[in-house]
């Protein structure tokens, strides 16, 4: 691969995304204006109390809700292209702000079950893969499947309770991770504390995901031609497997863990509510309920902008580990 | 209003309390300037004016004469701001926290939390008793159970249905105790008399007979904050019908068999047998999925079809907002006691935007505002109480079913609180103390304070 062509190529890459936020954009905008509801009757009725049609009259106007709705789309399209996401309608605080005060948490706990993942699911995929129709096999397999049919809320419920009933029958006294999130770099300890559970919980799902995919790729690759005829030249197997076996079968992995990882982001609204966890899959669903039009384009903007560039990302990965994909 | 007595009184920024500000708050509340929404000024309708003639004294002119002046001076949302800076900015509380109470605001995590440091110079020397507090925002009651339960949390002042108070208890053999209080919350259902048939009496009436309150509340207070069976009015309150009085209600008759006879009678009278409808129903579990369920199988009893449509709160809201739907949860909760204002939301549409039943009834408005002038305390009940018959039995405009219970856990170490009526109330925690040794270096209850 000369230099030349690994630039066009990521060029061409970086070229397709700005229709695809654009195009993100106006479906977040206008399909949030489908939803029934209004911020304003949220807003000023919420507690039961009565209000006057003035009042809600000032409330849309002072949200801007009062405008035509292309004012509104291109209000919010010019916002974003100079990377103003708004204010909240709902707290009147930035949106940046609420979503920066999120972030570290879904951040955290994504990083720390991807690394739970990839520590589980490469191994015992190769290992699976190697042992095909085995009792391992089999094993390793049940285990994927349990994984990927467990819904990770009851995982989480049910993680909890066994601490809890855990400590309380060893120790006398019940315990639980704190439910008031620190930062990693304020309490390292605490922070981990908090994050490990909900990260074993997602990581198991997300590991079982892995794991085939690793194995259904390693059982692909170990019936090439290459490798058999580094088995004819006498290689020794654990070096088939890492640098031919491994290697090769890693493309659609990679894939496979990018997606997840991304999804992980703003994709665990029941974790964090079962471990109370601010994140911003909570903080998504919450500005839905509130018909907070701001906050959720800019939460929704987020997580497109973090799939788009972990696509990329993946594309130059693989741009790179292959070179056919980028002469393609 | 004499505010000379206890002298001293300030803001958390050091600056004196005095009348002009409480005058220029209330008046914000009660006569909002343009641009500010109030959407408690309904509650001081009978307010002509307010003023501060000197820093110690605040008059307060009332148009008439009525009872329900002092409870609504006393809600815990009347909150009072310095006037100079409500002068130069109406809004500058919507985003700022101002108050001259036990704690002083130590800051606010999104979602996660708030926090409150001593304030030393509280007016009342001697409180609060604890150095600081931390409020964690817990959505689902099974977190909040769980903190309870190892210590992450020492209680949680809404409340829980006795099923998981038991749990609770079973849990912390010894280390939690409970305090209980009737609610100044119910829920019901609204019946929309725009959409046909149910612009007909008697089928209003047939539904809310329909309803087995007296049978269902010892189950349904098990699992559900729904507790006990009355009307419109708080239970506790001295203008609440008595059970005498209730029980000559339609949907209140002691034999539910006989009410269920008579709203199939008026059903097949009303050409509406076997009707058909939808429940609009909101996402939230306590009380209102309970609520919910349990009045399509009420209903199934006198041959309705009926299905729920649960939604989240925004949408549920818009629904009844906009009439879109037939029949519909909701209710009203309020901090404090005060049925002359509470029972505004039952007022026709045209006079309370809360009132999702949409129809007009001149008479209801007549018996409101002749209970409301009423200074008698006897014929003020009197009045109450025709105005509830009109309202449940005689119009059956809304179906009312049961008021809520509070059952709050403590952990065992935690002292000085006392429930009331309203989770709005008593949360200043000024008199809360703690038991050894989670008081750091004390040894005993703390001196009573001045």
């Amino acid at each position: 691969m000369t230099g030349d062509d690994m630039y066009r190529y990521l060029i061409k890459r970086i070229l397709l995304i700005v229709p695809t936020l654009f195009g993100a954009a106006t479906l977040v905008f206008f399909l949030m204006r489908l939803i029934p509801g209004d911020i304003c009757v949220i807003r000023l009725g919420s507690g039961g109390t009565s209000f006057t049609e003035q009042a809600l009259s000032e409330c849309h106007a002072a949200l801007g809700l009062d405008r035509p709705l292309w004012l509104q789309f291109i209000h919010f399209i010019w916002g974003f292209c100079r990377l103003d996401l708004g204010t909240s309608m709902w707290s009147g605080r930035p949106v940046a702000y609420e979503i920066a005060t999120r972030f570290p948490v879904s951040l955290e706990i994504a990083v720390f079950a991807t690394v739970i993942a990839v520590i589980i699911a490469i191994p015992l995929g190769t290992i699976s893969a190697l042992k095909q129709n085995s009792w391992t096999d089999l094993a390793v397999r049940t285990f994927a499947i349990a994984g990927i049919a467990t819904p990770s809320f009851w995982i989480g419920i049910v993680s909890l309770l066994a601490v809890l009933n855990l400590t309380q029958y060893f120790f006398g006294q019940p315990w639980m991770p704190p439910i008031n999130y620190v930062s990693v770099w304020q309490h390292p300890l605490r922070s981990m504390s908090i994050v490990i559970l909900p990260a074993v919980t997602v990581g198991y799902r997300y590991s079982a995901v892995v794991m085939r995919m690793t194995r259904s790729a390693m059982l692909e690759v170990l019936r090439e031609d290459y490798i058999r005829t580094a088995r004819a030249k006498g290689l020794v197997n654990r070096i088939i497997v890492n640098r031919h076996g491994l290697k090769n079968a890693m493309l659609p992995v990679v894939t496979v863990i990018g997606i997840e990882f991304a999804f992980l982001i703003g994709g665990l609204v029941v974790t964090e509510t079962v471990f109370n966890l601010n994140g911003i899959g909570r903080l998504l669903v919450q500005a839905i309920g509130n018909q907070d039009y701001t906050l959720t384009q800019g939460i929704v903007m987020l997580i497109v902008t973090i799939f788009v560039l972990t696509n990329l990302v993946v594309d130059v990965l693989y741009a790179w580990l292959d070179p056919r994909i980028r002469f393609a | 209003m004499d505010l000379q007595d206890p002298p001293g009184r300030q803001f958390h920024n050091g600056d004196p309390l005095t009348a002009a500000d409480v005058a220029a708050s209330l008046n914000e509340i009660a006569f909002p300037p343009k641009g500010v929404l109030s959407p408690r000024s309904d509650n001081f309708m009978m307010v002509k004016d307010i003023t501060a003639p000197d820093p110690g004294t605040v008059v307060i002119h009332l148009k008439f004469a009525t009872t329900a002046f002092l409870p609504a001076l006393a809600d815990p949302f009347n909150w009072i701001y310095e006037k100079k800076i409500l002068d130069t900015d109406p809004h500058w509380y919507e985003q700022h926290i101002m108050g001259s109470g036990p704690f002083k605001f130590a800051g606010y995590q999104i979602g996660q939390s708030i926090k409150g440091v001593r304030n030393p110079d509280y007016y009342h020397k001697g409180l609060p008793y604890l150095d600081g507090f931390v409020g964690i925002f817990a959505p689902k009651q099974a977190v909040q159970l769980d903190a309870i339960r190892a210590d992450r949390a020492a209680t949680e002042f809404r409340g829980y249905p006795p099923s998981a108070i038991d749990q609770l208890k079973e849990q912390l053999d010894g280390q939690i105790k409970v305090q209980t209080s009737d609610w100044n919350c119910t829920l019901g259902a609204w019946i929309n008399h725009k959409k046909k048939p149910f612009d007909d009496v008697r089928v209003r009436r047939a539904l809310t007979l329909a309803i087995d309150r007296w049978g269902s509340a010892p189950g349904l207070s098990k699992i559900a904050v729904m507790h006990t069976v009355g009307s419109i009015v708080f239970p506790g309150s001295p203008l609440a019908p008595s059970k005498a009085q209730l029980e000559t209600l339609a949907g209140f008759w002691p034999g539910i068999n006989k009410s269920r006879a008579e709203a199939r009678r008026l059903l097949k009278e009303a050409g509406a047998e076997g009707l058909s409808f939808e429940l609009l129903n909101r996402n939230v579990d306590q009380p209102y999925k309970y609520l919910g369920t349990w009045l399509v199988d009420q209903w199934s009893k006198i041959g309705l079809h009926v299905t729920q449509r649960v939604v989240p709160t925004g949408p549920w809201f818009a629904a009844l907002r906009s009439g879109d739907f037939t029949v519909g949860t909701g209710g009203s909760c309020h901090g404090i006691v005060n049925p002359p204002i509470d029972v505004q939301t039952w007022l026709p549409r045209s006079v309370s935007s809360a009132n999702f039943g949409y129809y007009d009834d001149p008479k209801e408005i007549d018996l409101y505002d002749k209970m409301l002038h009423e200074t008698d305390p006897t014929k003020q009940r009197a009045d109450m109480w025709n105005f509830v018959k009109w309202v449940l039995d005689d119009q059956a405009h809304f179906i009312e079913t049961m008021w809520w219970y509070r059952i709050v856990p403590l952990r065992s170490y935690v002292n000085g609180w006392k429930i009331g009526p309203s989770h709005y109330l008593n949360q200043d925690l000024s008199t809360i103390w703690l038991s050894p040794p989670h008081c750091g270096k004390c040894t005993a209850e703390p001196a009573p304070a001045l």
